[in-house]
C-alpha cells in the first residue's frame, strides 16, 4: 500500500482549503521559480526518467510525448490539458480541478516550459460547472499572485493559462476533436497525421496531456523522477488515481502504487464487494472502454497498464466498476453500447453505422432475442469497428462487447435458449 | 522523391503524395467515397483503407502522405476484410431503393458494392429514416442514401465559397442540412449532384428522366457565358436531357455553373421552328421559299450603306463569318457584334482578352476588379479566383459597387476615379498582377478611355496581367473576325440611331436580342435566331436557326481559347443551321457564298484568320495599344449582368432558371438588417 508519504494528491478527498494558501501549504508553488530556470531539457529528462506514462487512458509516456515539441518554432506552441473528463465511472480529474486546482496550474506552467509553450487551454467538460469555477478561480489567485502569466514566478518566462468550458460531447474528449472544439468547430476528431505536435491547435505545435498527468509532473520534478519511478513495477511506475465505483461497500477515488492487485485495492480501500468477494461477477478495470473481468482473473491480477493488457483488458483510466451477482451483466454492456452509439460523433462510417448496430443487437440479446449464430456475428461486427475508424471511439465501443462475448457467452446463450423455449410455450 | 512499394510494384512519386495517389500511379484501384482529387481531404468513409506493412492498423490511404520505404498492400487478407466491413457499414443504413434512384447506372456505391462487398446482409434491424432536405429548386435530396462523406459539405464550403450547409446531429443522426432551411445559394451549387457517390442528391429537374444508358453523350462546349465550359450533352432522341461538366484544367476543371447545367431545358421552349412572314402586324408561319423571296425583293434596290447587321451573344463563328461576307458582298460595311456597344475594337487581339488564361490566375498574386463581378458574370472564373484566394498571398481591389465574391475584396472606390493611382498603389508590390476589366466598364461611353488606362497596370517583364472579362460566348469571335464596322461603317449605336432616322432599311439581326428593338424604327428587320425573344417579335421576317447544342460549330472563349461544339441533337421542325441558312439566303439574293460545306467554310475561315485553326488552344496575342485617349468619368459602375440565371435568350426561356431566381429572392427577402 502506498505511503502517505508518497502520495501527491494530498487534497483529493476535499478535507482541506483548496485556494492558493492551502495548495502552498501542502507544498505546491515551492521553488517553483527554480525548476523553472532548470530549464526545458532537465525537465523533459526529469519526467522521462520518472516512467510517467499518460493518464488519460492510452499510456504513452508523458516525457516521450513532450519530447516530440520542436526544439525551436517560430509559430507559438500550446500545451492543452484535457479535462473533459467523461469516460464513464471515471471521477479522479473532477477531483483534482476542485479539490488541488493549483497542481493542475504548476503543472501546466511546468509542462509549459519542458515543451516551450506560451500558453496552456484547459479544456473543462461542460458539466463540471463548479469544478469550472474553482479552477477558474484558482487561476485568477495564480495570475494575481505573479505565479502564471508575464514573468512566470518571477523566472522571466512568459505563460498564460485559459480555461475553456465544453459543451458536454464525449468525443470531445479525443484529443483531436478536443482541438477542433476548442477552435470553435464541430467536435470531430482530425485525422492522423499530422500529429498535433506538428501541427495542433490553430495549426501550431500542441501536446495534449490528461490532467493527472500535468497535475503530477510538479511533484515528480520536486521530489525527483527516480523518486517516482521507484514505485510500481517497471514501465508501470509510480502512483495513479483510481476510481472505484460500482458494487462496493464504500466507493471511492484514491491514490495507490501502480501494479497494487485489483483485489487489494477493492478490499483495503472500497470496503470491498458486497456480499463478499465471493459475491463478485465482473470488474470493468479501466472505465466503460475497456472489456470487462470476470472473478477468476479479478483474484489475481495487477492494476497496471502491463498486467491489463495481459489479460485482454486495459487500464484506461483506471476507473474500477465492480459488478456483483446481482447484476445483468449483458444488460450493463447493452447501456454501454447505447452510450457509445449516443456519443460517436458520427465522422466516419465504421463507427457511425456500426456503434447503432451492436447497441441494437445488444439489446436482443439482453432479452434472448437472437440467435447463437448472432453472437458470432456481433462479435465480428466489433472486429470490423475495431482500428478502422479515425479516433478510438470505435475500438471503446468494441472492446466491452468483446469482453462480455469472451467471458459471458454461455450466458447469453442461455438467454437465447430460454427466449425460445419461452416463445414455443406462448406459441403452444 | 519517395520510393515506396505497393503490392510489389514500385513507385517514385512527388513527396507530399498521399498513399492513395501513389496507388493511383502504380496503377492500383483503391476504391474511395469521401475522397476527390479538388476537394479537401476527410477521410471518413475509410473505404480506402488498406495495409501498410508494421503498421498496427490499417490506413486510410486518401489521407495518408507517402514516406520512403513504405511497403503498401491493398489486396491483402487484412484489407480485404476492412474493406468489405466499411462497405457492410455503408449499406446497413442504405435503403434498397437502386430500382427507383436516379443515380442508378452511375452510382460510385453500388459499382464498389459490386465489386468489394458481400454478398447477403446480415443486418437484421431496421434501417434509418432520415428526413428529405429542401435545397432549392436544382438539388433533389433522398437523405436515407447519404453515406455521410461530406463532399458536398466541402464543395459547398470550400470551392464555391458560401456557408449553406454543414452535417448537424452527431453518431448515427448525423445529417447534411442548410442550417436555416433555405435554397443554396451559391451559383456552382449544382456540382454537389456529381460530386455526391450515391443518390442522396440528385438533379431535380432531371429527376426520374431518364436512366444514364439510354443517352446519347456529346462532348461539346456551354455558351451561356463567355467561360466556355466543356460540357456532356445527354440526350435521347430529340431532347437535350442534361448537360454535365466534362474534365478540363485549363478551363472548368470539372465543374460547371448552375446555369449551363440547367437552362437546357429552355432549349424546349419559346423554340423557332419554322420561318414566319410578317403579315398584316402579325407574324404568320411561312415557307423557306416565301421567306428567301421576300427577303429578297425587300433588299432590291437597298443601298449598301442604307442596311445592317448585328450579331448576337450566341452566335457561332461560322455564321457570323458567313454574314459578315455576305454584308461586304451586299456592300455594306454596317456590322457589329457588339450588342451592348463595348468599346472594344478587334485591333490588338490582346486588348480583348483574358491574357493571363484562367488557370493563369493561380499564378498572379494580386487583382483588381474594373467594373465587373465575376461571380454573376463568370462564375466559374470566380471559383478560380477563390482557389487562388485560399492558396494564401492573393489580394483583391475592386472598382465599382461593393461586391460578395465569397472572399474579401478591398474597395478601390465605387466609380473609376483615380483608376491608375488607386490601382497601381494597391498592385505596387505584386509580381503577378492582374487586371480584369469587364463589360460594366467597356459599355460606358468613356469605355476606350478605361481601357487605355488599364492597359499598362498589370504588365511586368514576361507576364501580361491584362484581361477583359467578355459575358457574350461570341463576342472574342466577332473581334477575331472582325465582325466590327467596316470603313465609314455603322456600329450598334449608329445602326440603332440611323433606323431612328430612318437612314436604315433593312437590319439583319443574327440571334440579337439584347438591343433596344424599339429603336429599329420603320427598318425591315430579319431575325435569324432560335428563341422567340425580343429579335424575333420585332423582325419582319423570321429565319428558324439552331440552339448551340444542335449544331457543330466554333466558339472563342474569353481566354481567346477556340473551341469546338458539336450536335447532340437535331433543331426542331425546320430549323436549320445558322451558316446553311445564311448560304441559301446568299443563293436567293444571287450572291452566293462560296462554300457548300461546313468544312469549306471553316478552310475558308482559317485561311482568313489563322486563329480559328488552332482548336482548344490560346494563340499567342500580340501586345500592342488599344484604347481611346480621353477623360474618364467618376460615375460609379453599373455591373452588367444582376440576375445571374437570366442573361440570354436560352435562359430566359427556362423553367428552371425561373424556378433558381424565385429561390433567391426569396431568400433575399427573409434576410433581415444583421445579414452581413
Amino acid at each position: 500500500m502506498l505511503a502517505d508519504k508518497d502520495r501527491i494528491f494530498t487534497n483529493l478527498y476535499g478535507q482541506h482549503d483548496w485556494k492558493l494558501a492551502g495548495a502552498r501549504a501542502r507544498g505546491d508553488w515551492d521553488g517553483t521559480k527554480e525548476l523553472i530556470l532548470k530549464g526545458r531539457d532537465w525537465i523533459v529528462n526529469e519526467v522521462k526518467a520518472s516512467g510517467l506514462r499518460g493518464r488519460g487512458g492510452a499510456g504513452f509516456p508523458t516525457g516521450l510525448k513532450w519530447s516530440f515539441m520542436p526544439k525551436t518554432s517560430e509559430r507559438p506552441c500550446y500545451l492543452v490539458i484535457n479535462a473533459d473528463e467523461s469516460e464513464p465511472g471515471t471521477c479522479k480529474d473532477r477531483d483534482i480541478l476542485r479539490h488541488d486546482p493549483h497542481k493542475l496550474i504548476e503543472g501546466a506552467l511546468l509542462a509549459g516550459v519542458g515543451m516551450n509553450a506560451c500558453a496552456a487551454y484547459i479544456y473543462v467538460r461542460g458539466e463540471f460547472y463548479n469544478e469550472g469555477l474553482h479552477l477558474q478561480a484558482a487561476v485568477d489567485e495564480a495570475y494575481a499572485a505573479g505565479l502564471i502569466g508575464k514573468n512566470a514566478c518571477g523566472s522571466g518566462y512568459d505563460y498564460d493559462v485559459f480555461v475553456h468550458r465544453g459543451a458536454g460531447a464525449y468525443i470531445c474528449g479525443e484529443e483531436m476533436a478536443l482541438l477542433e472544439s476548442l477552435e470553435g468547430r464541430k467536435g470531430q476528431p482530425r485525422l492522423k497525421p499530422p500529429f498535433p505536435a506538428g501541427m495542433g491547435l490553430y495549426g501550431c505545435p500542441t501536446t495534449v496531456n490528461n490532467v493527472e498527468s500535468i497535475a503530477v509532473a510538479p511533484t515528480i520534478l520536486r521530489r525527483g523522477g527516480a523518486w517516482f519511478a521507484g514505485i510500481g513495477r517497471p514501465k508501470n511506475e509510480g502512483t495513479k488515481v483510481f476510481c472505484i465505483s460500482g458494487h462496493v461497500e464504500k466507493p471511492c477515488n484514491v491514490e495507490e502504487a501502480m501494479g497494487i492487485p485489483l483485489k487489494e485495492l477493492i478490499e483495503k480501500h472500497a470496503g470491498g464487494v458486497r456480499g463478499g468477494w465471493d459475491n463478485l461477477l465482473a470488474i470493468i478495470p479501466g472505465g466503460a472502454s475497456v472489456p470487462l473481468l470476470p472473478k477468476e482473473i479479478c483474484d489475481t491480477v495487477l492494476m497496471d497498464f502491463d498486467a491489463l493488457r495481459e489479460v485482454k483488458s486495459g487500464l484506461g483510466t483506471a476507473a474500477v466498476i465492480v459488478m456483483d451477482k446481482s447484476t445483468d451483466v449483458v444488460k450493463a454492456i447493452a447501456r454501454l453500447s447505447y452510450f457509445y452509439k449516443h456519443e460517436s460523433c458520427g465522422q466516419c462510417t465504421p463507427c457511425r453505422e456500426g456503434t447503432g448496430w451492436l447497441w441494437r443487437v445488444m439489446e436482443r440479446m439482453v432479452k434472448g432475442n437472437a440467435t447463437v449464430a448472432e453472437i458470432d456475428m456481433l462479435l465480428e461486427v466489433t472486429y470490423e469497428i475495431e482500428g478502422h475508424t479515425i479516433c478510438a471511439l470505435g475500438d471503446a465501443a468494441a472492446w466491452p462487447v468483446q469482453g462480455l462475448i469472451r467471458h459471458f457467452r454461455p450466458e447469453m446463450e442461455r438467454r437465447i435458449a430460454e427466449y425460445r423455449k419461452d416463445a414455443a410455450v406462448r406459441v403452444a | 522523391m519517395p520510393k515506396l512499394t505497393i503490392n510489389g510494384i514500385e513507385v517514385e512519386v512527388p513527396a507530399g503524395a498521399t498513399v492513395l495517389q501513389a496507388c493511383q500511379q502504380a496503377g492500383v484501384e483503391v476504391p474511395h467515397f469521401c475522397y476527390h482529387e479538388r476537394l479537401t481531404i476527410a477521410g471518413n468513409c475509410r473505404m480506402c483503407l488498406v495495409e501498410q506493412e508494421k503498421a498496427p492498423k490499417p490506413i486510410a490511404a486518401c489521407a495518408m502522405p507517402v514516406a520512403e520505404n513504405m511497403v503498401i498492400h491493398t489486396d491483402s487478407e487484412r484489407a480485404k476484410k476492412a474493406r468489405k466491413g466499411v462497405m457492410e457499414f455503408l449499406l446497413i443504413n442504405h435503403p434498397l431503393d437502386c430500382p427507383i434512384c436516379d443515380q442508378g447506372g452511375e452510382c460510385d456505391l453500388q459499382d464498389q458494392a459490386m465489386a468489394y462487398g458481400f454478398d447477403r446482409g446480415r443486418y437484421q434491424e431496421n434501417k434509418r429514416a432520415v428526413k428529405d432536405k429542401d435545397f432549392g429548386p436544382l438539388v433533389e435530396t433522398s437523405m436515407n442514401r447519404c453515406i455521410h462523406c461530406t463532399r458536398c459539405v466541402r464543395f459547398i464550403g470550400d470551392v464555391a465559397g458560401v456557408a449553406d450547409l454543414g452535417g448537424i446531429g452527431r453518431g448515427e443522426n448525423m445529417e447534411i442540412d442548410t442550417f436555416i432551411g433555405q435554397a443554396l445559394g451559391s451559383e456552382l451549387s449544382a456540382n454537389i449532384i456529381d460530386l455526391c457517390p450515391v443518390g442522396a442528391l440528385t438533379s431535380k429537374p432531371y429527376a426520374f428522366t431518364a436512366r444514364p444508358w439510354e443517352l446519347r453523350k456529346t462532348e461539346s462546349i456551354d455558351v451561356l457565358d463567355a467561360v466556355g465550359s466543356n460540357i456532356r450533352i445527354d440526350s435521347r432522341g430529340p431532347a437535350v436531357l442534361r448537360i454535365l461538366p466534362r474534365l478540363h484544367e485549363d478551363v472548368n476543371e470539372e465543374w460547371i455553373s448552375d446555369k449551363t447545367r440547367f437552362a437546357c431545358d429552355g432549349l424546349t421552349k419559346r423554340r423557332l421552328d419554322r420561318p414566319y412572314l410578317r403579315r398584316a402586324g402579325k407574324l404568320a408561319e411561312t415557307t423557306w421559299q416565301d421567306a428567301f423571296a421576300m427577303i429578297a425583293t425587300r433588299l432590291k434596290g437597298v443601298a449598301g450603306d442604307r442596311m445592317a447587321a448585328i450579331a448576337g451573344d450566341l452566335a457561332d463563328a461560322e455564321a457570323m463569318f458567313a454574314l459578315k461576307e455576305l454584308m461586304a458582298s451586299l456592300g455594306s460595311a454596317n456590322i457589329d457584334c457588339r450588342q451592348d456597344g463595348a468599346a472594344l475594337d478587334g485591333s490588338n487581339r490582346a486588348g480583348y482578352l483574358f491574357n493571363t488564361t484562367i488557370a493563369g490566375i493561380e499564378k498572379a498574386d494580386a487583382v483588381v476588379l474594373i467594373g465587373t463581378n465575376p461571380r454573376l458574370e463568370a462564375a466559374i472564373i470566380n471559383a478560380r479566383l477563390r482557389k487562388r484566394y485560399l492558396q494564401g498571398g492573393f489580394r483583391v481591389g475592386a472598382f465599382g459597387p461593393k461586391l460578395d465574391l465569397t472572399f474579401p475584396v478591398t474597395s478601390l472606390g465605387d466609380g473609376p476615379q483615380d483608376l491608375v493611382a488607386r490601382a497601381t498603389e494597391f498592385l505596387k508590390d505584386a509580381k503577378n498582377p492582374m487586371v480584369i476589366v469587364g463589360q460594366g466598364a467597356l459599355r460606358r461611353k468613356d469605355g476606350g478611355a478605361i481601357l487605355a488606362a488599364a492597359r499598362d497596370l498589370a504588365v511586368r517583364d514576361g507576364w501580361n496581367g491584362f484581361n477583359v472579362l467578355h459575358l457574350a460566348a461570341s463576342r472574342v469571335a466577332g473581334l477575331d473576325m472582325g465582325f466590327v464596322p467596316g470603313a465609314n461603317g455603322r456600329d450598334v449605336e449608329g445602326i440603332l440611331a440611323g433606323c431612328e432616322k430612318g437612314e436604315i432599311d433593312f437590319v439583319y439581326l443574327l440571334g440579337a436580342d439584347e438591343i433596344d428593338t424599339k429603336r429599329l424604327g420603320s427598318a425591315f428587320v430579319v431575325y435569324q435566331g432560335h428563341h422567340g425573344d425580343k429579335g424575333a417579335a420585332r423582325a419582319d421576317v423570321v429565319l428558324p436557326g439552331s440552339a448551340y447544342t444542335e449544331k457543330d460549330a466554333i466558339y472563342v472563349n474569353t481566354e481567346g481559347r477556340v473551341q469546338l461544339a458539336r450536335r447532340a441533337t437535331f433543331p426542331p421542325g425546320d430549323a436549320r443551321e445558322d451558316w446553311a441558312i445564311l448560304r441559301a439566303l446568299s443563293g436567293s439574293l444571287g450572291k452566293a457564298l462560296p462554300y457548300d460545306t461546313l468544312a469549306a467554310l471553316r478552310t475558308k475561315l482559317t485561311q482568313a484568320y489563322p486563329t480559328f485553326g488552332a482548336i482548344d488552344q490560346v494563340p499567342h496575342a500580340a501586345w500592342g495599344s488599344f484604347g481611346k485617349a480621353g477623360t474618364i468619368d467618376a460615375a460609379a459602375f453599373v455591373y452588367p449582368v444582376t440576375d445571374f440565371y437570366h442573361t440570354d435568350s436560352i435562359s430566359r426561356a427556362s423553367p428552371t432558371m425561373d424556378a433558381c431566381l424565385a429561390a433567391r429572392m426569396e431568400t433575399d427577402a427573409r434576410k433581415t438588417g444583421t445579414h452581413g
